[in-house]
């Protein structure tokens, strides 16, 4: 059974579920799933940190705010086109990670994430003060949607607003990334980065660069961020300074354990019941965040593995019975 | 092949090694004997760039590697074990060996191919000459404790060291365990023309396989010979093998 479980094509499996939404839903759900695939992105750009290569990032939202800002920036302020803007947002936020990074790396566990954060928030001081550039604390509103009237000249597709083709054009951007970043963690980088995360020690004495293979990660961890910032400013059509504010670092490191960071696909999970247990209970009650914290300390005890750890050790559990029987 | 001269290192006042100087012939199987807390260790983490020496310097096959980094040091032929045993726990058996053999052979900064597919033949051929065959998809740190000790043997040897390392390669084993190992250890250094450099606490291993026998104590060096003469040594006896 585990065998047909890995020959299924699970990324192409998603895409494919995640594009029939417009269809069966309304605009909220449309704009929900917008929402969750950006921050699915997010999640799994910090898990390459976090889950692969062990390095706990309290600052993974600069890379975030920095992709917002740039593609922002290019398209609204020197009127870029996004196709042109998105490419150049991602490689100008890894050019950040790698400068900050160069950092960071030098430093170990607490110190590591203290620095990370430290960086962050210098950003967002940036971003809050330098009105001429980043419009400081006002941001930059209306960041204009690319030009997507092509889609609706699709068979098919005539009858969809502006929404839901950005949610298409998104959700095929995102499914690029997800598809390289899963591409990477199972190449031999990949494989050398787990071996960071399981010891450092070892790791350095078989011969690993520790600190250049960890700056490589970060580097790479920045630009899908700033993949996933850039479509998130377009898609709120403005780029705000709380887009860089500390507290978000923490959402995506929620969302990623919440998730699994011991899975691929766990981020991506986590985001999306993140995202839809927010929209839902705060429908009913203003106090999410208990209800947030709550569920954060379930999980941490009864499911330390987040959703997917819980599924496998389930699934598990299920075919020893099976085969028992 | 390995030549310390003078090293030293001071923690806070305390001289953990002093002055030690010593030599490692090619395919010399050596040992480093002493008692709890006399700088074996410390002397390893010198010797691999674990730790900056405050002074002296290490030379291995006619190179300086004084206070290089590790990474460097491995590339540069000189494996080593660890005295708590060092490998990567949540990996597989099959996996830690491959990935140092991806890390040994400069596969590691290839992002797009599929890792699983690279040295599949050479880790089997290493496992099955550890010992670890039909163990490959074994998460490794639910291996026993003996298995655990072979495997970062493994990850040593992936790397094709001249010159190996072995901190307590046998630290809290049974007796049976002990005499595997040790075997083990024999047959590959000489299948592979290994120089060996180890420290051990059991001196019926170490005067067994030993050809020369180096003894630290607080530190220093007090006697560097074969074992006949470290045995008949009177600052040795004193101090060491119990006698008064």
């Amino acid at each position: 059974m585990k065998n047909l479980a890995a020959r299924v094509p699970w990324t192409l499996v998603v895409f494919l579920l995640a594009l029939t939404i417009p269809w069966l839903g309304g605009r909220y759900y449309t704009f929900l799933a917008t929402q969750i695939v950006i921050y699915a992105l997010f999640a799994l750009s910090l898990n390459l940190l976090l889950g692969v290569t062990g390095l706990v990032s309290f600052g993974h939202v600069a890379y975030f705010g920095i992709g917002a800002y740039f593609c922002g920036i290019l398209m609204k302020t020197l009127g870029v086109p996004f196709f042109i803007a998105f490419p150049a947002a991602g490689l100008g936020t890894g050019l950040f990670a790698l400068v900050f990074g160069y950092f960071c790396v030098r430093l170990t566990k607490i110190y590591f994430a203290m620095l990370t954060l430290a960086f962050s928030q210098i950003v967002w001081a940036i971003c809050f003060k330098w009105n001429d550039v980043t419009g400081g604390d006002q941001g930059l509103p209306d960041v204009p949607f690319p030009d997507l009237h092509w889609i609706a000249s699709l068979p098919g597709f005539s009858h969809f607003r502006i929404g839901d083709q950005f949610y298409f054009l998104a959700l095929v951007l995102v499914m690029l990334c997800v598809a390289a970043l899963r591409r990477l963690q199972s190449s031999p980088f990949g494989r050398v980065l787990t071996t960071i995360r399981e010891n450092r020690e070892r790791a350095a004495f078989v011969g690993v660069n520790v600190r250049r293979y960890e700056l490589a990660a970060f580097t790479v961890a920045g630009i899908f961020a700033g993949f996933s910032g850039a479509l998130f400013g377009i898609f709120n059509r403005g780029v705000f300074a709380d887009y860089v504010f500390w507290s978000k670092s923490a959402d995506v490191m929620i969302m990623t354990i919440l998730g699994g960071m011991n899975h691929f696909w766990g981020p991506a999970v986590g985001a999306a019941v993140l995202t839809i247990l927010n929209q839902q209970i705060t429908s009913y009650t203003e106090y999410w965040p208990f209800v947030l914290g709550t569920i954060l300390v379930l999980l941490l005890f009864v499911f330390p593995g987040g959703i997917m750890g819980a599924l496998d050790a389930g699934w598990t559990r299920l075919r020893h019975r099976r085969s028992n029987a | 092949m390995l030549e310390v001269t003078k090293l030293g290192k001071s923690f806070s006042g305390f001289v953990a090694v002093g002055d030690v100087s010593f030599t490692v012939e090619t395919q010399q199987i050596a040992a480093v004997i002493g008692p709890n807390g006399a700088g074996k260790s410390t002397l390893f983490n010198l010797i691999t760039g674990h730790l900056p020496p405050d002074s002296g310097s290490v030379v291995l096959d006619g190179r300086d590697i004084t206070g290089i980094q590790p990474h460097k040091i491995c590339g540069l032929g000189l494996g080593r074990s660890f005295q708590r045993t060092n490998i990567f726990p949540r990996l597989t058996v099959f996996e830690n060996v491959q990935a140092a053999y991806l890390v040994h052979r400069g596969r590691g900064r290839d992002f797009w191919s599929r890792a699983e597919s690279f040295y599949r033949d050479e880790t089997a051929v290493l496992l099955a000459s550890i010992g670890l065959q039909g163990r490959e998809s074994t998460v490794a740190g639910t291996l026993s404790y003996g298995n655990q000790k072979q495997l970062e043997l493994g990850l040593a040897l992936a790397s094709d060291p001249a010159l190996l390392l072995l901190d307590e390669p046998t630290a809290g084993m049974s007796a049976s365990e002990t005499h595997d190992t040790i075997a083990l250890i024999e047959k590959i250094a000489s299948e592979r023309a290994l120089t060996l450099l180890f420290t051990e606490h059991d001196m019926e291993v170490v005067f067994q396989i030993a050809q020369k026998i180096a003894v630290l104590h607080q530190g220093r060096l007090i006697a560097d010979g074969d074992p006949a003469e470290v045995r008949a040594d009177p600052e040795v006896r004193r101090v060491y093998l119990g006698e008064h």
